[in-house]
């Protein structure tokens, strides 16, 4: 967009791209918010939980020419798994802590994303791949004059599927107000039979396999390399800081703001600085409000 | 506070410190194998770094994960005056660290409002921020960066062309500055105001304590400190591009050290650097080649085992029973 003229149809098209971008990455995000709102830990791994989902949704395709659309439901799978494995062998001894609770969270975290990172240069090599030809890849819909990529626009779908299922996940189900209740008082929760740890160990499952799923769905249009989730996770912070963290659907609305000021910035500034406005955007609303747009003060 | 056990104890840390630094001094009698004088320089640096770092995180309790910022404003403030304006370097290093200073006490107004991760996720964020308008700064270099041209071999330019030896040497001093600083600070008002914000705020606040400009304090002499090694490394390095003076990993290779040796202790940086640098450098240098990313798995796996496994750093593994809440 940068150097050319600013008609309607060009900010209505970006807009459009934007707000596809954005419920991506709130569904990038939403396991973030999960873990954080659930037990109060940062996962700076988040963005290699990305980035492995992509990898398998990479190889599903390569070796089995499965589509991502069709494996994701299986990369989340995975993915869930490997959450729920990662809070037991790791995050569980993090948070027993005695002293500097949340540094030691915050660098066994990273050290994980280090590792993981590290792994997959070891196995993968640092090469970049993408799925050449999926169902969705490369494709366009065009809606009344307004140009859509079918692969956002599906995985704008799916993130709004998954919002609402988490939502009545969260409210109707038996596990989901177990869930509730664990991260209103840990404590009290073992009083009435809960086992916290299973409890965290689900959550850290469901938000892997949230994650998972965008991962699958970003498989077919992005490029899949080692380093690919670092850039996400910095966005996804700021999706869940803005939303408040800890707010599910706060990660939901923050993940729109986002998409539709990265569209903006691209449209004003040089393509290359359009994170500055999501940055930006992100300072202005923690300085009006510390605790993000829809935390509790 | 100041008994005498505590003097005594200050006392022996400055005089443990003039004994390391003596040897430190010493060691390039016997190392003269170039890459192991690289390691050594770097370790001295990070050190330094680490030990700024920790001022404003470790004895404040504001935890930075962006001070690749002013690092990377030294590196630049030095090398645009000394490219584009002649100016030698010790006033480059100097103006560097004044400008970042001041940057920081300018962004101290809003950020200190923010608390937990609100605070570290802006401090990564305005880091990204000042790396992203670097790299689309035509008059400082762009993506292309700068490359130091070459004007002398002499301590007046600050620049070595035969020997790495007066790079050590500098890179000693920052450490045992940055060091001395944060002795004295320790046991001055600023120390105990930081500990007291540190511990809690609103408690503080309540005995008196001036928190915001206690955190401005902090901020502005960390930011002064890191900036001073960034000029130091852009001139040791004499080539600098946005991410390889402001990228995200130096705000994290100045973090480290001090967590894993003790965060908010006056040894913590020291001994974290000490261990943590060589490794890292020692495995880049056996595995990195290869691009395998070894040095990767080998690094994580430390930080996290050592994490998990002493939460208050290695420093702990020293420490005896203390026999009441002493300052530490």
């Amino acid at each position: 967009m940068w150097g050319t003229t600013l008609t309607a149809q060009a900010i209505i098209q970006s807009l459009a791209s934007g707000l596809l971008m954005g419920l991506l990455y709130g569904l990038i995000a939403v396991g973030l918010a999960l873990i954080f709102g659930l037990m109060d830990v940062t996962n700076f791994a988040h963005g290699e939980f990305l980035m492995i989902a992509m990898y398998l949704s990479f190889f599903l395709f390569a070796f089995f020419a499965i589509d991502p659309l069709l494996s994701a439901p299986l990369v989340a799978a995975g993915l869930f798994i490997f959450g729920a494995v990662i809070y037991l062998l790791i995050v569980r001894f993090a948070m027993r802590a005695k002293a500097n609770a949340g540094m030691v969270q915050i660098f066994t975290t990273f050290g994980l994303a280090i590792v993981m990172r590290g792994l997959a240069q070891f196995f993968f090599t640092p090469d970049y791949r993408s799925i050449p030809q999926s169902w969705l890849g490369g494709k366009t819909i065009s809606i009344a004059g307004i140009f859509l990529p079918e692969p956002q626009l599906v995985g704008a779908l799916v993130s709004i599927a998954a919002f609402a299922g988490l939502y009545f996940f969260i409210h109707r189900t038996d596990f989901g107000r177990a869930i509730e209740a664990t991260r209103e008082d840990p404590g009290a929760v073992a009083l009435v039979g809960i086992d916290k740890n299973r409890v965290f160990a689900f959550g850290w499952g469901l938000g892997a396999a949230l994650v998972g799923l965008a991962g699958a769905i970003m498989a077919s249009f992005f490029y899949i390399y080692p380093d690919v989730g670092a850039s996400f996770a910095l966005i996804a912070y700021v999706t869940v800081a803005l939303g408040g963290f800890g707010s599910v659907f706060g990660a939901f609305a923050g993940g729109i703001i986002v998409g539709l000021v990265e569209a903006t910035t691209a449209l004003v500034l040089p393509p290359s600085l359009k994170s500055v406005g999501i940055y930006a955007v992100y300072l202005l609303v923690v300085f009006i409000r510390p605790r993000g747009l829809f935390g509790s003060i | 506070m100041m008994d005498k056990d505590f003097a005594a104890r200050r006392r022996r840390d400055l005089i443990i410190a003039a004994v390391l630094a003596a040897i430190a001094a010493l060691t390039p009698l016997f190392v003269k194998d170039v890459v192991v004088q690289n390691i050594l320089i770097l370790t001295l640096m990070y050190a330094g770094l680490s030990q700024s770092w920790n001022i404003l995180s470790g004895y404040c309790g504001q935890i930075s994960l962006g001070h690749a910022l002013y690092f990377g404003l030294g590196a630049y403030t030095t090398e645009l005056l000394f490219t584009k304006f002649g100016v030698l370097p010790w006033f480059g290093m100097l103006a560097g660290g004044v400008v970042s200073a001041l940057i920081a006490m300018g962004l101290g107004y809003p950020f200190f409002r923010l608390r937990g991760h609100y605070f570290v996720i802006a401090t990564i964020v305005i880091a990204e921020i000042g790396l992203l308008l670097f790299h689309n700064w035509e008059w400082a270099g762009a993506a292309m960066g700068i490359t130091i041209p070459i004007r002398g071999d002499s301590w007046l330019k600050f620049q070595f062309l035969r020997t790495k030896l007066p790079y050590f040497y500098f890179a000693l001093a920052l450490c045992c500055l940055a060091w001395f600083v944060t002795w004295w600070l320790e046991n001055s008002k600023w120390g105990f105001w930081w500990r007291a914000v540190k511990d809690n705020p609103d408690a503080a606040e309540s005995l008196g304590v001036d928190v915001f400009n206690s955190k401005m304090g902090a901020a502005a002499v960390s930011a002064f400190l890191v900036a001073v090694g960034g000029s130091f490394y852009a001139q040791f390095v004499s080539y600098i591009d946005p991410e390889s003076v402001m990228g995200f990993q130096f705000s994290l290779l100045m973090a480290l050290p001090a967590v894993l040796g003790g965060i908010g202790t006056l040894w913590g940086p020291v001994l974290g650097a000490a261990i943590l640098i060589p490794l890292t450098e020692l495995t880049r240098f056996k595995f990195g080649g290869s691009g395998r990313g070894v040095d990767l798995i080998v690094y994580g796996t430390l930080i996290v085992l050592i994490s998990l496994a002493l939460p208050r750093g290695l420093l702990s593994l020293f420490s005896r029973p203390k026999k009441t809440g002493a300052a530490r």
